[in-house]
């Protein structure tokens, strides 16, 4: 069976009004806390040159970096892996939680531990996970993913949560206060936390220079879970790593303000090292980035530092949902990365999206999201992943557009007959452009015409 | 190992264009009064802070404080200003801090920009004692208030083990319809006395 296409996923999503209103909506306000906390920053533009600037060099050096990083880390006591993809990455730390007979995990947000598929991985070989972030937690009991990288469940209203909570919590009937919820949750979280005997995080930055990693919540959960544990798991991809640890001061600056527009999260926490008499394995993980880094024109996307913000600002991710992405990370950035690990799968991504431009203007570290997007109809459509409609489409768009004398005959033709063809005729099954658009009326006359009169 | 000879291989099989690291010494808003923006911001971040003279008007604002007239479990780091009542050295597993009424911790410095505090929590015990306990008061220098983030890593050296970090506020979510809410997982309170 053939999965399904951005589109045909939006339209689901998009067939409840008003619904889909309270999305856009929903992401929209934290859009504009993003601009008024950008514009809050003197030197904002400054900074996100400095950023791209770091990324930039740190990609060009990641090997040195990586080893410098590893080096420093061990060091400081701490035990570095290196996993080649996601089965690798699940097989280390599910070996290191067997092998202490770990059976009861909490887990701190990560993406990457998304990406990889860790919790149905260790639920298979009898491991129970937990994730502690309210968001996370909330989708984790609806047994779906993250609709979003930082607000992993903005597509579910509090009345829904109220059920939920209701169901799996034991909260009362038809409760749907965002306080009372949020509290119920936290006495059955710190069950969970006091429950646990290892915590799993993923990392926001890690520091080639002293060997520490940064973790960024706004909860708390990442201290909580890795602070009353003996063990401690971070999980992080390659292209995580900055050179020093003043490069912090120009991220941190930037990562909250772009999320969600605070000033700073609540807590931005430096490990280096092990808690005193535990333990602390740190997974570097590949899946794909090295490939990506020698793709002059994708490479920019390992600069992301998962904010969010390409997402918040996109006139499709807000309409359509992050589920009608079918990636671990949707919206701009997501389109991007998807086709990159699979282009069969992800062809319909680069499409979703107006190229209006927007994402890569909100970006923190400059990444040219729109440009790649574009880029990346162009590779697909050479690899021939498209499906034969469209490639036939464009192929005889191809040919129209590039011979001046079929261009004109094709234009007469079109303002002769759509003026006089049944509707019917134009607007059916084979035209999927005109199932929500309507043609502009026909006009008497070709521009050509039009400009030769006008001169004369 | 192959792991690791493997990934590095293949990223040094990619040939990137050099690029310099750029400076980033000589960026960063500053403010007139940096103790004052500090205060001033505090309330954005969900937090509150307090200005006091001494450590004897500290002492006497404390004990005003309604997290403190009801706390019965506290620990401090500061037992001159708040004795408090927890012997962290007699808990045999961090997990007995749950309950926890109130922490009394000392930040090294604070950050104008965005109310932030830098807390070296490996000076304690048991390292949770910032998000186990149910409320939290940190305890800052005035003269130790930086502008901004940057002059705020020039600050810090990270040379043996340690776990720090920057706390701007208290404990809190909107992962519901965007509901801010205080108190998720760690302190539903932060009350910051720059000391002074």
């Amino acid at each position: 069976m053939s999965h399904q296409t951005h589109p045909e996923l939006a339209a689901a999503f998009t067939a409840d009004t008003e619904r889909t209103h309270w999305h856009d909506g929903a992401l929209w306000f934290v859009r504009s806390k993003r601009d008024r906390a950008a514009r809050s920053i003197p030197e904002w533009e400054q900074l996100r040159e400095l950023a791209a600037g770091i990324k930039a060099h740190t990609m060009s050096r990641l090997a040195d970096y990586l080893e410098q990083f590893e080096q420093n880390a061990t060091r400081l006591g701490a035990v570095v892996h290196w996993a080649r993809d996601a089965a690798e990455h699940n097989q280390i730390v599910h070996r290191i939680l067997s092998e202490r007979g770990v059976t009861r995990v909490v887990k701190s947000k990560s993406m990457l531990t998304e990406e990889c598929h860790l919790n149905p991985y260790l639920q298979k070989h009898g491991i129970e996970v937990v994730d502690t972030d309210l968001g996370e937690r909330i989708v984790q009991l609806r047994d779906e993913a993250p609709s979003h990288i930082v607000l992993p469940a903005i597509h579910i209203k509090k009345e829904e949560v109220g059920e939920l909570f209701y169901q799996t919590l034991g909260t009362t009937a038809g409760s749907a206060d965002p306080q009372y919820l949020t509290e119920a949750a936290r006495h059955a979280l710190r069950k969970n936390f006091l429950e646990a005997e290892a915590g799993i995080t993923g990392v926001n930055f890690a520091i080639a220079q002293t060997g520490g990693i940064v973790v960024c919540t706004n909860e708390g959960n990442a201290d909580m879970g890795t602070s009353l544990v003996p063990l401690h798991i971070a999980c992080l991809g390659i292209e995580k790593l900055l050179p020093r640890a003043s490069d912090l001061g120009v991220f941190l600056r930037l990562l909250a303000r772009s999320a969600t527009g605070q000033p700073i999260t609540t807590y931005s926490t430096h490990f280096h090292g092990p808690i005193p008499g535990g333990e602390l394995h740190i997974v570097l993980v590949d899946n794909g980035r090295s490939h990506v880094l020698g793709q002059e024109k994708f490479r920019r996307s390992l600069n992301c530092i998962r904010c969010g913000a390409c997402m918040n600002t996109c006139p499709v991710y807000r309409r359509s949902g992050g589920h009608s992405y079918r990636f671990t990370v949707p919206g701009p950035i997501g389109s991007v990365l998807a086709p990159a690990r699979d282009p069969k799968e992800y062809y319909s991504l680069p499409y979703a999206s107006s190229l209006c431009g927007s994402c890569t203007d909100v970006c923190p570290v400059k990444i040219d999201l729109h440009h790649q997007l574009l880029a990346w109809r162009g590779e697909l459509a050479a690899a021939k992943v498209l499906p034969w409609p469209k490639r036939m489409a464009m192929r005889l768009a191809g040919k129209v557009l590039g011979r001046p004398w079929l261009y004109r005959l094709a234009g007469r033709a079109g303002r002769f007959t759509l003026r006089w063809l049944p509707r019917w005729m134009v607007y059916h099954r084979l035209n999927p452009w005109g199932l929500q658009r309507e043609l502009p009326p026909m006009p008497r006359q070709s521009f050509r015409q039009f400009y030769r009169q006008r001169k004369s | 190992m192959s792991g690791k000879h493997d990934i590095l291989s293949a990223i040094r099989k990619q040939t990137l264009p050099s690029a310099e690291l750029p400076d980033t010494g000589q960026v960063g808003i500053r403010y007139e009064d940096p103790a004052a923006q500090f205060v001033a911001v505090l309330p954005a971040v969900g937090g509150l802070a307090r200005r006091v003279a001494d450590v004897a008007e500290l002492k006497r604002e404390l004990a005003q404080l309604d997290v403190r007239r009801q706390a019965k479990r506290i620990y401090s780091a500061r037992p001159d200003i708040e004795p408090g009542n927890v012997d962290l050295a007699a808990l045999s597993d961090p997990k007995q801090l749950n309950g926890l009424d109130l922490a009394v911790l000392c930040g090294e410095f604070g950050v104008a920009e965005n109310g932030a505090v830098w807390v070296r929590c490996d000076d304690v015990i048991h390292r949770a004692v910032h998000v186990a306990a149910e409320h939290l008061v940190l305890i800052v220098p005035t003269n130790q208030i930086v502008h901004n983030m940057h002059q705020a890593y020039q600050r810090l050296s990270f040379d043996g083990p340690s776990y720090r970090l920057f706390i701007s506020g208290p404990s809190k979510t909107a992962d519901i319809e965007q509901s801010l809410v205080i108190g998720a997982q760690g302190p539903r309170s932060l009350c910051v006395f720059v000391l002074g």
